[in-house]
């Protein structure tokens, strides 16, 4: 049986606090009314629970967690998943700038567009490998300084629909990991020492199982995304800015 | 009592900002403007919070409301024998306030409705440009007063506080306005003082800020060429003065104004077809010290209409919100949502784009368009 609870006249650290008391007493699944900027909401939990967010939480939801899986129906502010470690953040609406911010595994899908410097400091480890998948478009430096991980854009909703499918300076300082763009990409918005490739055999299965989690949450057709043309981006070497410190 | 506070010439902040207007000119009760800065209450430490309000002296409506700051009682008589050689103040009192337990010994805050004393009628802008020249020689050389705010239906209340705090103070709630800014200071790099908190404001220009101008002193040194002085040592200080410059005296459209502080990269411009790009150039190397440089995400508004911006490379966030015949600015969508929670258009504006909200012409009193 899920804890219901409305927090509309809670401060955030109250909340928090009634989480993590109801988590330790085993509690696993959690549904959250009137969420309005409640900030930090299951930062650090380790536990692998479920949780439904009903409005709009605060900066850094999830953050630094590694267990939990939260379901937003509504949008996200700036930050969120920030530095996350495993467990998996579903956004049923459009998500502020930062999301993702150093991300270290886990997964993050998001419904809408997305703000500014999405990804930024994604690294993976071993097995951790983690994962942003854009449904609509994003702003400016998607990717930057990425060490591993995946970010897939997919341009399907967007409140944009006037502008490209990602912003400018996309991958600058990358060195690891991969971007997936759904069509083509104009070179003008990539930053250095990156490389543009059509997706192989094995990128294709990797998005076919990948996509068809992210479908099955969002409702969306996976036939329809998965047999249009991606563009693959990677950094030219693992170590691209190696010879302009050290030489 | 100011004195330490003039050996720093900066202030680097991360702050929350808020901002509605009813387009149709509807009065907005201060307790909504109050609502959404406090649910940002987060992103200030107590250090600086400020309000301003347009259309809140309908009585007044043709004066200029002076907001004035005073160390102490002898600062203040000072001014007014100044003062009262240069305009004539048709009505003047203290600004009234409560005790605030987290307030202490708050300045003396008094407001003047003014008309400048003119042997000839002049036109309007020739006029402002009199009154911000009487603003900014008091600014720079009467010690311990500060004109807050001069322009007309409108003025600003600010001080060091949480913004609850400050707007219990000076009795927000009691306000009614068609254009609300707010801001909830973090100061890092000076001490938050009174004067230094936002909204900066001159003549009918307001405007709250987020983030740091790295460019302070350039656009300090490009605006000194105007007549325009620095006093109150907050970087924020500067954008006031340059709105005034470009859109008012220089009479450029708000979205190109814009441009000159948050310029597209010389890339973006050598893209674009001639007459564009030849726009461009111009407006960067005329404008050049009017950039902005640094993170920011500002709301300014005057009589008329509130705008929106950020940075070019958006280092600071800004959400905008739709409802019927109000619009809403906000650093965070949690401060829109609390006092309107279903909106019909929800957006996160592009860097350095600007969103510009203005009444249709005839709306309020001494209205201006600018888009």
């Amino acid at each position: 049986m899920s804890v219901i609870l409305n927090v509309e006249n809670w401060s955030y650290t109250k909340v928090n606090q009634y989480l993590r008391e109801k988590i330790l007493e085993g509690e696993t699944e959690f549904e959250l009314h009137g969420v309005n900027g409640h900030r930090y909401l299951f930062a650090g939990i380790k536990q692998k629970i479920k949780a439904k967010i009903l409005g709009v939480p605060g900066l850094d939801l999830g953050c630094f967690m590694s267990g939990p899986e939260i379901y937003v129906y509504g949008n996200v502010q700036d930050a969120c998943g920030n530095t996350m470690e495993e467990g998996k953040i579903v956004v049923y609406g459009m998500a502020g700038d930062v999301i993702g911010y150093s991300m270290r595994g886990g997964k993050i899908f998001i419904k809408g567009d997305v703000g500014y410097r999405v990804g930024i400091h994604m690294k993976a480890y071993q097995d951790k490998h983690p994962v942003i998948i854009i449904g609509g478009k994003t702003g400016d430096f998607l990717g930057e300084y990425m060490a591993g991980g995946t970010i897939i854009v997919l341009g399907l909703l967007s409140q944009h629909p006037e502008k490209p499918i990602t912003g400018k300076f996309l991958g600058t300082g990358m060195h690891g990991g991969v971007i997936y763009i759904r069509g083509e990409l104009d070179p003008f918005f990539l930053g250095k020492n990156l490389k543009i490739s059509p997706i192989n055999e094995e990128d294709l299965t990797y998005l076919k199982t990948i996509l068809t989690e992210y479908c099955a949450d969002m409702d969306e057709n996976l036939e329809s995304i998965i047999n249009d043309r991606f563009s693959k981006i990677t950094p030219v070497s693992h170590r691209p800015y190696g010879n302009l410190y050290a030489y | 009592m100011w004195e330490f506070i003039f050996k720093d010439n900066k202030d680097i902040s991360g702050c929350g900002v808020s901002g509605i207007i009813n387009v149709k000119g509807s009065l907005i009760p201060g307790d909504l403007i109050i609502k959404s800065i406090t649910c940002q209450e987060e992103r200030g430490n107590g250090l600086g919070a400020g309000f301003a309000g347009y259309g809140i002296y309908p009585d007044f409506k043709e004066f200029y409301a002076l907001h004035v700051m005073a160390e102490d009682k002898n600062s203040l008589e000072r001014f007014e024998r100044f003062l009262f050689q240069q305009v004539k103040a048709i009505y003047h009192e203290p600004i009234p306030t409560r005790k605030v337990k987290t307030i202490k010994n708050p300045p003396i805050f008094k407001r003047y409705f003014v008309k400048l004393e003119l042997e000839e009628q002049l036109p309007t802008e020739e006029e402002e440009n009199k009154l911000i020249e009487m603003v900014m020689y008091i600014n720079a050389n009467l010690n311990g007063v500060y004109i807050l705010s001069s322009g007309k239906n409108m003025g600003v209340f600010k001080g060091v506080g949480f913004p609850e705090e400050i707007a219990e103070f000076f009795k927000i709630d009691e306000y009614q306005a068609y254009i609300w800014t707010a801001h909830n200071r973090f100061p890092t790099n000076t001490p938050g003082w009174w004067g230094g908190a936002h909204p900066f404001s001159l003549l009918d220009w307001s405007i709250v800020h987020n983030g740091e101008i790295s460019s302070y002193g350039t656009n300090k040194r490009y605006l000194e060429l105007f007549g325009y002085k620095c006093t109150l040592l907050t970087d924020t200080e500067v954008v006031t003065y340059l709105l005034d410059l470009l859109i008012r005296r220089h009479k450029q459209p708000i979205k190109l104004a814009c441009t000159a502080l948050a310029p597209p990269f010389w890339m973006e411009i050598e893209r674009l077809e001639e007459e564009e790009k030849n726009l461009l150039e111009a407006l960067r190397i005329v404008y050049g010290g009017a950039l902005l440089n640094g993170p920011f995400a500002i709301i300014f508004a005057y009589n008329g209409g509130i705008v929106g911006l950020t940075d070019r490379v958006k280092l600071r966030p800004l959400v905008v919100a739709k409802f019927e015949d109000f619009y809403y600015l906000a650093s965070e969508e949690a401060a829109i949502r609390t006092i309107c929670p279903n909106p019909e258009l929800i957006w996160y504006p592009k860097a350095g784009e600007p969103v510009i909200i203005e009444m249709p012409m005839g709306t309020i009193p001494n209205q201006k368009s600018y888009a």
